[in-house]
């Protein structure tokens, strides 16, 4: 295991993916972020942003690895204002046409 | 792919329409609307008269053409947007949407087929706009719809799968009743398995690419079971609706 785990994110099937992400994180980006490729720092899979598995909601996402359960992306909006951690995701590789 | 600004925008409901017991059609009016692609997504927040906001993800049924954004809601017992969304709300309610939201689970007639699409549930939702914008700018490109519900009666948008069918040879549609079905049944029975899914899918040879939606247990056994047939993961691609897998 990573040591980027959270120990306080269960380790219960995601109910939702990445795709449940983007409206918070497209605020963020200028890209498409559901297909950004996203490397994994824990088992370097790559995967697109959408098949991440979502934790967190509401009160935020936190998007792990659906190999080995890294936590890649952890995101939290409060008022006007949005926290983004991305310290789980080794690269992140988008389009820019 | 550059991804205009999305603000939440005010959606007033134009109409509602009942498609089955449990779900419901809204169509919407929302001024600045930008269009969409088939397949995506938006977010609805309700925000209760105390401030408290809820807030969820939803499939846009209607094709990118179509005059009205439509959205499909199911009741979700104990959920805090659906029972609002499927039983309380009216036409001339308005509440907050932004989209639309997602490029990975779009399809386009660039992609081209033969296109594998696999509805659980309400799962069905952006595959009515899928074969819908398919049916009007890419008829004639191979596609096979497995769809699994309950029962009969839970078919979401039955009449209008049976249209698209009769239309188009190239259209294919497969239903499997998970809990109970008559005697004179006549698709599959049972959840999707490998041999289900052999029976429907393309030849992986013919590089296919497919959808999978509906609740997530449904979404990851049916992507890991295509998988173990063949298909290369790059080529499934997935969207989990949330936890009610037990139960369709």
């Amino acid at each position: 295991m990573s040591d980027n785990v959270d120990a306080n994110v269960s380790d219960e099937p995601a109910a939702l993916d990445g795709n449940a992400a983007a409206g918070l994180l497209q605020q963020i980006f200028a890209i498409d972020i559901t297909i950004a490729r996203i490397t994994c720092s824990g088992c370097q899979l790559v995967q697109p942003l959408a098949a991440l598995r979502l934790y967190g909601l509401p009160m935020g996402n936190i998007l792990r690895c659906p190999r080995c359960q890294a936590t890649l992306i952890r995101a939290v909006a409060r008022d006007k204002e949005c926290w983004l951690d991305l310290r789980g995701a080794a690269a992140l590789h988008v389009r820019l046409d | 792919m550059r991804v205009p600004r999305l603000p939440w925008r005010t959606a007033e409901i134009v109409a509602v329409r009942n498609e089955t017991a449990h779900a419901r059609s809204l169509a919407l009016r929302v001024d600045g609307w930008p269009g969409h692609d088939a397949g995506q997504h938006v977010d609805v927040r309700l925000t209760a008269a105390d401030g408290y906001q809820a807030q969820r993800s939803y499939s846009i049924s209607s094709p990118p053409a179509a005059a009205q954004l439509e959205l499909l809601v199911d009741y979700v017992p104990d959920g805090e947007v659906s029972p609002y969304l499927t039983r309380e709300a009216r036409v001339g309610d308005r509440f907050e949407l932004r989209g639309p939201i997602g490029g990975y689970f779009i399809w386009t007639a660039a992609y081209g087929g033969p296109l594998l699409l696999i509805a659980g549930g309400s799962g069905i939702a952006p595959f009515a706009s899928i074969l819908a914008y398919r049916a009007a700018a890419a008829p004639g490109i191979a596609t096979h719809l497995l769809y699994s519900v309950r029962t009969a009666e839970d078919i979401i948008f039955k009449e209008q799968l049976e249209a698209w069918k009769r239309a188009d040879p190239a259209l294919a549609v497969s239903l499997t009743l998970t809990r109970s079905a008559s005697p004179d049944w006549s698709g599959y029975r049972g959840r999707i398995d490998a041999a289900m899914l052999r029976e429907v899918a393309f030849a992986v040879t013919e590089s296919p690419l497919a959808y999978v939606c509906g609740p997530t247990a449904m979404v990851e056994h049916v992507a890991d079971t295509l998988v173990s047939i063949g298909y290369p993961p790059g080529r499934v691609r997935t969207e989990r609706f949330g936890p009610s897998g037990e139960s369709t």
